[in-house]
């Protein structure tokens, strides 16, 4: 009805740009390869063939954080290595998003010492934790279609 | 914290050469973050146009203080901490923490646990392997090896989450024994895999076995002396691609290893080629040795008895007094074990898997050391890399098949 | 004591000080340390004690003399034995002698005992911290030193909590 009456034929379709938008960004969000430690062999898993991620556009792993959108947290964050992960975030190009994937990332997980941060958001702003240790590859699966969900809930002015 | 990239070159110069300093050669970073360094190691590569001069390993950057952490919990709660040290072996970080334990309390295990065990090191032992042959596949440009490799791992995965409930860190091996029993599709499962697997080895041994850009690429690099070896104190699969063969399974038998006929495969020539044959082979050997133990599967109780250290099952706490008060015993306070220290090792896939466990009769360990192959391989990473090109080093990283938990605890 | 270990264990004895201890059917020998390159001179070279298995230590806080026993395994392929030697190392002189001339795989292990434990090691070819950050102050696995463990929040301290923790970053 209306434009798309009239303007069908031409083969002109309209929609929200906001819709279009957050569903490019959706279905073609690039990971990068950030694996620390045991979430990353659970990760590696989601991305084999028993539980794809190719059906959500990702089993690309851009290993250079320029070319990626999306950093999963796989594993424990060191003291050592939290410079290291803030400075891949930065160099990351906006939209970016980050998942902490497993139960290290989120909060520590079962170690609770000097050695491993409490958490990667005490460094990074997180989207979605994902708890499990390791979580299942269906797990991680969740956790991307929930920050899908987010995606697609963007507005213009969350946009940067 | 401190800022990585301050990497004083001062520090450093003992172990580069004289060129550095003068510009002649370049230092890469080939850093934390990086596709083919299996895990979170950096590498200062000293280049002088492609070959490599120098390689100094930097490890540290998964430290996770684990030894530390394990002194402030009791015996059982400190085993929680242990399978995620080499995460591609956590029934073997479980078996090695048990035997010590065993080792140091003199504690029973009876025989079907035993066997159990046996089948579950060598099911970790074959999914090790396949991460491995997929990993390094993938790192020289094979990439169906990955998928086909992760397809039966799934089926390994499978077994794991039947027995315990969880996929990878089970914490399934207890100091006594099991857990608990194995359910009943357990033996079909075992059997279903035992029946298909050496299929998929032919499978992946054609992909890339014969294959001429495989062999191209792994030839004669990285290639280690008997001898080098052994003043290295490197085990596992890295010795027996250079032609001993000398392995904890035959060497010092744990756990029953002594009643299973099984080959140890060497290889001559210490490079690349020899240590993916070696793997191979012990895919199937490992195999072999499942089949014979669920053959000889004996009926019986898979915990040993004490009921001074192993708690009772549940089932008997509503009936019986003592089975009650050692269960809070043993629950609230722990153990105490005897004072004294053992040191007990087993065949991980990467190699002399130990540990050295000091009690001083309190119900927490007082010392409790991982002596890990990775840590322990890492080592020759200088020696191995001298004289190749960038390209190769990405190759000798994986031929090593090192785990980064397992190198920095 | 095992057949293959007593002769070993007897000609050492002879030679130098030391104590033995057996415990679980392993053998610990307590050296002294400035005996302790000869030792493992004499081990590797004629009792084929060849292969290096690791180093570690242990902290014995608050005894002061010895605070520290350094734990050295090694193996003889020939025979499959494992001996275990000890080296007392005392609070107000964590220095020991080097291996890393005799068995070359010394160095990382030593280089992580000094790390940990903070011994020092005279003659090592390369002694800089291994598994922390080149800038950390304190050798965590000493008794002294504190786990680091951040306090969890229940309901019963969450709000307490809270309010010095900091948020997570945005």
């Amino acid at each position: 009805m209306g434009i798309e009456q009239k303007t069908g034929n031409l083969g002109v379709v309209t929609a929200r740009l906001e819709d279009v938008v957050n569903w490019a960004r959706t279905n073609s969000m690039w990971p990068m390869l950030f694996g620390l430690a045991c979430c990353a062999i659970e990760m590696m898993a989601a991305q084999a063939s028993n539980y794809d991620l190719s059906r959500f556009g990702m089993e690309l792993n851009r290993a250079s954080p320029r070319q990626s959108d999306l950093m999963i947290v796989a594993g424990r964050v060191s003291r050592k290595m939290a410079p290291v992960v803030r400075q891949l975030y930065d160099q990351m190009p906006d939209p970016k998003w980050v998942i902490a994937m497993g139960d290290c990332a989120s909060c520590g997980g079962v170690f609770n010492n000097y050695a491993i941060l409490q958490g990667v958001d005490e460094i990074l702003p997180v989207d979605v934790y994902v708890a499990g240790c390791p979580p299942r590859p269906e797990g991680l699966i969740h956790g991307i279609v929930t920050l899908h969900e987010k995606v697609r809930q963007e507005t213009l002015k969350d946009w940067k | 914290m401190s800022d990585f990239r301050d990497v004083r070159i001062e520090e450093l110069s003992h172990l580069l050469s004289e060129r550095s300093r003068t510009g002649e050669t370049m230092l890469l970073n080939m850093g934390p973050q990086h596709p083919s360094t299996h895990g979170v190691l950096r590498l200062l590569l000293e280049l002088d146009g492609e070959i490599v001069v120098n390689c100094v390993p930097d490890i540290g950057f998964l430290h996770t203080g684990v030894e530390k952490n394990m002194e402030a919990k009791t015996y059982q709660k400190a085993e929680v901490m242990v399978d995620r040290l080499d995460y591609l072996n956590p029934l073997g970080n479980n078996l090695v923490y048990c035997l010590a334990v065993e080792k140091l309390l003199e504690l029973d295990v009876p025989p079907r646990a035993q066997v159990l065990r046996v089948i579950l090191a060598e099911l970790t032992r074959i999914n090790s392997h396949l991460v491995w042959v997929g990993t390094s596949g993938l790192d020289l440009a094979a990439m169906s090896t990955f998928l086909y490799a992760m397809r039966e791992r799934e089926k390994i995965l499978d077994i794991f989450e039947m027995c315990s409930g969880q996929r990878m860190m089970t914490t399934y091996i207890r100091p006594g024994g099991l857990w608990r029993d194995v359910p009943v599709e357990f033996e079909a499962a075992v059997r279903d895999f035992v029946r298909i697997m050496p299929k998929r080895i032919d499978e992946y041994e054609s992909l890339l076995t014969k294959n001429f850009l495989f062999l191209e690429r792994c030839k004669n690099i990285g290639v280690i002396s008997a001898e080098e070896c052994i003043q290295w104190g490197i085990t596992g699969p890295v010795i027996r691609g250079a032609g001993i063969a000398y392995d904890l399974r035959k060497a010092r038998p744990y756990s029953g290893y002594e009643h299973y006929e099984f080959d140890i495969p060497t290889y001559q020539g210490g490079d690349i080629y020899a240590r993916y044959m070696v793997r191979m082979e012990e895919m199937r050997q490992s195999l072999r040795i499942i089949q014979q133990a669920m053959d000889t599967l004996p009926i019986g109780p898979v915990r040993s008895n004490n009921r001074k250290y192993v708690p009772p099952p549940r089932s008997e706490i509503g009936i019986s007094m003592e089975s009650l008060i050692h269960h809070f015993k043993l629950w609230t306070e722990g153990f105490t074990p005897p004072v004294g220290s053992v040191y007990a090792a087993i065949e991980s896939p990467r190699g002399e898997l130990g540990v050295f466990l000091e009690s001083d009769g309190s119900p927490k360990p007082y010392r409790v050391h991982y002596r890990t192959p990775s840590f322990a391989n890492l080592q020759i990473m200088p020696l191995l890399t001298r004289g190749h090109f960038v390209a190769d080093v990405v190759g000798i990283i994986g031929s090593i098949d090192i785990v980064l938990g397992d190198a920095d605890r | 004591m095992d057949e293959k270990l007593q002769p070993v264990v007897q000609s050492l004895q002879a030679r130098f000080t030391l104590s033995v201890s057996e415990f679980r059917s392993e053998v610990n020998l307590q050296v002294d340390k400035q005996d302790l390159p000869r030792v493992a001179v004499a081990l590797r070279d004629e009792f084929g004690f060849n292969m290096l298995v690791d180093i570690t230590a242990v902290d014995y806080w608050p005894a002061d003399a010895p605070r520290f026993h350094l734990v050295i395994h090694l193996l003889s392929l020939q025979t499959n034995r494992v001996l275990c030697l000890r080296v007392p190392v005392d609070a107000a002189d964590p220095v020991c002698p080097t291996l890393d001339k005799i068995y070359p795989n010394a160095t990382w292990y030593e280089r992580e005992v000094w790390d940990m434990f903070g011994i020092r090691f005279e003659g090592s070819s390369d002694l800089r911290r291994i598994v922390l950050p080149a800038d950390w102050e304190g050798h965590p696995l000493r008794k002294d030193y504190p786990l680091g463990y951040e306090e969890v929040q229940f309901t019963f301290n969450f709000d307490e909590i809270s309010q010095r923790k900091t948020a997570p970053k945005k």
